[in-house]
């Protein structure tokens, strides 16, 4: 493996698309306790796009879309250098409060984990603790963010119901409703298929181009069918690293590393 | 040598089946003996059995109510001799209740049909032959079979007036007393500081005048029934008066039918839950101890919740683990196992003497320096024992909320985080309704230690007879001051601190049983809270 690949800073074809870069990560290390977790990720998100991370597991690509919202901070002895930086703005500005980061970075997890409520109680729960209690608002909230999440009409006539009534795949379109409900810029999302069957994975993708439009998306993923699919960047992490990041064409086509391409390829991972 | 056979591949386990299972029916049997001990003694309080007439060989005549049949203490083992107890009753007469007689002496026993029961006020029940009554116009009516339903309503008039008196007597004369007792108060105040006592002192004559009125028709009520009594002939063939007024119930045990027996159960069961004790609490109702009790462990909960709830948030949301917080949850932990008098100990030295010292000192001075020094809060009371229990059963609370708290799935606590909500949103919207049922249980298992405890609520308010309850319709409704009765110490008091413990032995069965059941109410009823709660959650797939 050639050490230096990870500090090269790629920079993918996206100036010529008059995207400007969204999330610049600038040589971020982060650490558990003492094992070094991130080494020396350098990598730009444009925005509208979705961008996948792919690697084997414990390659740090969870690790990473976690702190892209500091979801972190609740694990103790953490440790990062480098800076993240959203909009221009680093994550780790103290004068950025670590809520208001969420409230703008949504996120979708691996296990659908709606709240023990209603199906309306938890779309609306992140305005609700904003302080939203304008019911007009909440409604017209609720409804749309459903039918961004194609949920709606599978729910409209049960939204009082309980969420922990719903199927696997209606759980985790829900959680992305719920996501997407305080119109986040961001959205990010951990493996959000891996629990679901084929035809509830179809729909979150198709989802996920929809979403595009609006948000700029980090997902990861171990499917690579599913970061062929969905994405339009793809990153490469190995061992804390990363090793390839560009289109996902690229990646999948014709990669520049040897690592990337065995990862792929189905070689090693 | 290297060679497997069969028996070493064999599973070595099985026996540990019979062996634990054997434990569990070994506990279970114990449980199982002493619920049917308590319901069939409990019972057995109630239920009206024949009452013998027995000749003795030495020419004495019995009257009375088998109670038990043992062998005799003297008699040896291999060939055993018994002797039964009766319940003879006219204590007034007898000397004692209970007689104890030889079964080898026992030369006629007969059940003659004119034998009456009589439940009375006073010195227990009597067992005699009626000759004839007097009703309340004072007419004599010779006793008949035909003429028992007279009686029976005569005694009936006996207890309306009873109660009539008691309204005015315990409730009535008891609010001008109160009044009275504070315009005193007011009084001596007025006097202290030298200030006009004319307008205090019309009060008082008021009330005075009121408080004649009060006894005058009380001793009007009486005398309405002043004329009716009983005449009765005991076994010794000795003639009794007995006013009606001291009669509660009366009854022929021997000449009944099946369902004159489970009325008079009923009628007595209903008596024991609802009515007030007489007799040194050896008859008559629980009702202030089943209603102290309930009172108390409702307090009790109330209290010990809102402060487990807070403080297991603490330590489980809040703490840096560490060696402090480690520290504090073995204290914690080991505070359950603290004997329960030492929390007695410390909340008659705490609670009453410094917090209710200093209640009494700041709010109630008047009240102590001109109402020669009687403390208010100052003394064992209703919210001292909630009080005292509540810091009891904090360690069980707590538990069982951390427990809870930790028990919510990590996605639940990430999705309200991750969605913007603070620590503090993402506790009292997610964390606390998710572990509702399982700090529901952590209350239920303090309350059954708290219904059912004693030893701590002897030192800080719990009498052996109050006069009046906790609550009731007198301004401010609530009175945590107030000392309360409790079945637990009921049945201690009863059981070992009684004159007549012969008297006393089935009202402990009965008030045992009482308790358990009241225990097993607020139980099931917290249980319930708990399900329906539980339903809500059910089906979370996670």
């Amino acid at each position: 493996m050639n050490p230096s690949a990870s500090r090269i800073k790629v920079q993918p074809a996206t100036e010529s698309e008059g995207r400007k870069d969204y999330i610049r990560i600038q040589d971020y290390g982060f650490w558990y306790g003492a094992k070094k977790a991130l080494d020396a990720i350098s990598l730009d998100v444009p925005e509208r796009r979705v961008v996948a991370f792919i690697g084997p597991s414990g390659c740090g690509k969870s690790t990473l879309l976690r702190n892209l919202n500091r979801m972190n901070d609740l694990v103790d002895g953490i440790r990062h250098e480098g800076d993240i930086q959203i909009a221009g703005r680093s994550i780790y500005d103290p004068g950025i409060e670590v809520i208001s980061l969420r409230r703008r970075v949504g996120m979708v997890f691996q296990k659908s984990n709606p709240f023990p409520k209603s199906i309306y109680d938890n779309v609306v729960y992140a305005l609700r603790i904003m302080g939203v209690t304008d019911r007009a608002l909440l409604d017209e909230a609720c409804e749309t963010s459903l039918r961004k999440a194609a949920l709606w009409d599978e729910v409209k006539d049960r939204l009082n119901d309980s969420a922990l009534g719903l199927s696997g795949g209606q759980m985790q379109r829900l959680c992305i409703a719920r996501a997407i409900a305080n119109r986040p810029e961001i959205l990010l999302m951990d493996e959000p298929c891996s629990a679901l069957d084929p035809i509830a994975t179809g729909k979150i993708e198709e989802l996920i181009h929809e979403l595009k439009a609006q948000f700029t998306i980090v997902i990861v993923t171990h499917s690579m069918q599913q970061a062929a699919r969905v994405s339009d960047h793809t990153a490469f992490f190995y061992l804390g690293k990363l090793i390839e990041y560009d289109t996902t064409e690229k990646i999948f086509m014709n990669p520049s590393q040897a690592q990337t391409e065995a990862y792929i390829s189905g070689r090693f991972g | 040598m290297t060679q497997v056979t069969n028996d070493t591949s064999a599973p070595k386990g099985e026996p540990w089946v019979w062996f634990t299972s054997l434990g569990l029916i070994v506990g279970l049997t114990m449980v199982a003996g002493l619920l049917a001990l308590v319901l069939y003694n409990g019972f057995s309080v109630f239920w009206a059995p024949p009452v013998p007439t027995v000749k003795l060989s030495d020419g004495t005549v019995l009257m009375g109510q088998m109670a038990q049949h043992r062998v005799r203490p003297d008699s040896p083992a291999s060939q055993p001799k018994y002797e039964r107890q009766y319940q003879v009753g006219l204590r007034e007469l007898n000397g004692t209740s209970y007689v104890w007689a030889d079964e080898a002496k026992i030369v006629q026993e007969n059940f003659p049909p004119q034998t009456m029961g009589l439940e009375r006020m006073e010195n227990g029940p009597a067992f005699v032959t009626p000759i004839a009554f007097v009703d309340s116009k004072g007419q004599r009516v010779l006793f008949k079979k035909e003429s028992f339903e007279g009686l029976t309503s005569e005694v009936e008039y006996a207890a309306e007036i009873r109660e009539e008196l008691n309204a005015i007597q315990r409730q009535k004369i008891g609010a001008v007393n109160a009044k009275m007792e504070a315009s005193r108060i007011d009084l001596r105040r007025a006097e202290d500081r030298s200030e006009p006592t004319a307008a205090i002192k019309t009060q008082i004559a008021a009330l005075e005048l009121e408080f004649n009125q009060l006894r005058e028709l009380a001793e009007k009520v009486k005398a309405q029934n002043a004329l009716a009594k009983i005449e009765v002939r005991d076994a010794r063939g000795r003639e009794v008066v007995l006013p009606m007024a001291t009669i509660v119930r009366a009854w022929l045990p021997n000449d009944m039918s099946v369902w004159d027996r489970v009325s008079l159960f009923f009628s007595r069961l209903r008596e024991f839950l609802f009515d007030e004790p007489r007799e040194a609490n050896t008859e008559g109702g629980l009702m202030p101890a089943i209603f102290g009790t309930l009172v108390m462990t409702v307090f009790m909960s109330l209290m010990v919740t809102p402060f487990g709830v807070i403080a297991a948030i603490y330590l489980r949301e809040y703490a840096k683990d560490g060696v402090v917080l480690r520290m504090v949850r073995i204290s914690v932990n080991n505070l359950a196992g603290v004997p329960s008098i030492v929390f007695g100990v410390f909340g008659l030295g705490f609670f009453v003497y410094v917090l209710g010292g200093s209640i009494d000192q700041l709010f109630f001075s008047d009240q102590l320096k001109y109402n020669n020094n009687t403390p208010v809060f100052g003394t064992g009371g209703l919210l001292w024992c909630s009080l005292t229990l509540a810091l009891m059963t904090l360690p069980v609370v707590i538990v069982a909320t951390e427990e809870a708290l930790s028990a919510v799935p990590r996605g639940m606590r990430e999705a309200s985080l991750a969605a913007g909500a603070s620590k503090w949103q993402t506790i009292r919207d997610i964390l606390l309704p998710a572990s509702a049922p399982g700090i529901l249980t952590g209350v239920i298992l303090a309350m059954a230690r708290g219904a059912g405890e004693v030893a701590p609520l002897m030192l800080v308010g719990v009498v052996k007879l109050a006069p009046t309850l906790p609550v009731d319709m007198v301004e401010p409704f609530l009175h945590f001051d107030r000392k309360f009765m409790h079945l637990g110490f009921h049945i201690y008091d009863l059981g070992f601190q009684s004159p007549d413990s012969d008297a006393a032995r089935p009202m402990v069965f009965a008030t045992t049983l009482l308790l358990i059941v009241l225990v097993v109410c607020l139980n099931l009823g917290a249980i319930t809270i708990r399900n329906r709660l539980r339903a809500r959650y059910k089906g979370a797939s996670f």
